[in-house]
């Protein structure tokens, strides 16, 4: 419970002091640049892969000669929109971005870089850890709708290829009984799992103590941490906004 | 000048600063001495509150520090330069960047005098024309260089400076503290140099504090110091051979 308490004084912190809006906005440029660009190719590759195997595997559980072909696409299209883009590439997200951020703002506490911000009078939380927070706001869902487009390809690709379903039916099922709120739903994820698992590294990060392996244990306690809100922060948000009423 | 009064801090069980007093003058080094894990440095972060003392106070130029609000520490902090054990030098950015840093976030003036700034501090520190190096091409000496520029660029009216010798060379050594000497007289601040290196204390030693587990336990100038008749401080002054040389052959 200290632990989250200390973590709520963080976020807190985050809007103190604050920095010009001319410096936050070249800094979280360049988190946006570290964080999108440079993740990018993972997840288009991740998540390809994901609908390609999740198109071949509701195929092969779909033996019925009474079920439509298309209900494949369709379950695929649930599964990516639902689940596999945004928690699945959430979780992908803490490993790579999350332990990046724990790493980089635990090198930067044990060799005394934020004591010089705060010895300068900088809120080093503000200076720091707000436009990272931001790049994370708003990058992850821009990846999570790349993600989602590129598993709805991979499964069209396999498809094709494999003559599981035509491209018709692919298309069909995609289409089919579509529920544009689960992409608003998505999008609500995204943007909660980006804020998760910034802030969340982040704060590990800034409180490392001692060396270069507290480091490590930093960023590997950040990833932990963060996939277990993420998956808290998945159910909760399922059943606010998608239990029936 | 910068007064501190009853200072204390404890880890844990663990007490590392007892009620430890002082003053330290403007114009003339000050020196925090004693063997390591003493708690020198923790006394150092104590007077800029990067670690928050557990009692005490501490007065810039009769300003209470302890006692002031967020915003009369961050305009008290802003006068302050420091140089870190390590250097502390933002790996991302290169020298030239690394010394406009103060001047840009917080300095008001035209971006041509700003280089003009930092290519004189770089100057006065002895590296000219290092400014687009990294500080991964950098050795230890001229790391710490670059954190005394970042420390002065801003004119700070108190210069504070964690072990400044520390894994430096002898000469190098004694270039940074004449570097430390001549610009608290030049900029006549209020400096506080932590170390444990008897050649510091030899070179630039005005006003001496000697900690000993956590208390000060005795004060003076670099002339005073080898006939304190303080057991303690002899064993810490006469720890290396040049020094029970010196002693042994009556110049001590």
């Amino acid at each position: 419970m200290k632990e989250v308490g200390r973590y709520f004084i963080f976020l807190s912190n985050l809007l103190v002091n604050r920095e010009s809006f001319k410096t936050h906005y070249k800094l979280v440029i360049d988190e946006c640049v570290l964080i999108g660009l440079d993740s990018i190719f993972l997840f288009v590759l991740v998540s390809s892969f994901m609908g390609a195997v999740s198109t071949v595997q509701t195929a092969f559980n779909l033996v019925a000669p009474y079920i439509p072909r298309y209900v494949i696409s369709q379950v695929v299209r649930e599964m990516t929109v639902l689940e596999l883009a945004p928690t699945v590439m959430a979780i992908i997200y803490a490993g790579k971005v999350g332990s990046s951020m724990a790493g980089n703002l635990g090198t930067m506490r044990i060799t005394e870089q934020i004591d010089a911000l705060e010895v300068m009078g900088i809120n080093s939380v503000n200076y720091l850890v707000l436009p990272k927070i931001t790049a994370s706001v708003l990058m992850f869902p821009m990846l999570v709708i790349v993600s989602g487009v590129c598993a709805l390809l991979g499964g069209y690709v396999v498809g094709l290829l494999t003559g599981i379903l035509s491209p018709t039916e692919y298309i069909y099922g995609i289409r089919y009984a579509f529920n544009p709120f689960t992409i608003t739903f998505a999008l609500i994820k995204s943007i909660a799992f980006g804020f998760l698992v910034s802030s969340i590294s982040s704060f590990k990060g800034y409180y490392t103590t001692g060396g270069a392996l507290e480091v490590g244990i930093s960023s590997t306690k950040a990833v932990t941490t963060s996939v277990i809100a993420i998956l808290l922060a998945d159910y909760l948000l399922a059943q606010l906004l998608l239990s029936p009423a | 000048m910068i007064e501190i009064q009853n200072i204390t801090k404890s880890f844990g069980d663990r007490k590392v600063l007892h009620g430890i007093s002082g003053v330290f003058e403007k114009g003339k080094p000050n020196l925090i001495i004693g063997a390591s894990g003493t708690g020198k440095s923790v006394l150092l972060k104590c007077i800029v509150e990067l670690v928050v003392p557990d009692e005490g106070k501490v007065f810039f130029d009769n300003r209470n520090f302890t006692d002031s609000d967020r915003s009369k520490k961050i305009e008290i902090r802003r006068e302050i330069g420091m140089l870190f054990q390590g250097g502390a030098l933002f790996d991302s950015k290169n020298v030239e960047e690394n010394v406009r840093f103060p001047l840009d976030m917080l300095a008001n003036m035209p971006r041509d005098e700003k280089q003009d700034r930092v290519n004189l501090v770089l100057n006065r520190v002895g590296l000219k024309g290092a400014n687009k190096k990294m500080p991964s091409e950098l050795s230890g000496g001229m790391r710490k260089r670059v954190g005394i520029a970042r420390a002065i660029v801003n004119n700070p009216r108190y210069l504070f400076c964690d072990e400044p010798n520390s894994g430096l060379d002898p000469q190098t050594s004694i270039l940074i503290d004449e570097l430390i000497r001549d610009l608290t007289e030049d900029y006549d601040t209020t400096t506080i140099v932590v170390t444990h290196d008897m050649n510091s204390v030899l070179g630039i030693g005005e006003n001496i504090m000697f900690i000993y587990q956590g208390q000060k336990l005795w004060e003076g100038s670099k002339t005073d110091i080898t006939h304190s008749g303080i057991k303690e401080l002899d064993d810490f002054v006469f720890a290396n051979k040049v020094m029970i040389a010196l002693k042994e052959s009556g110049k001590g």
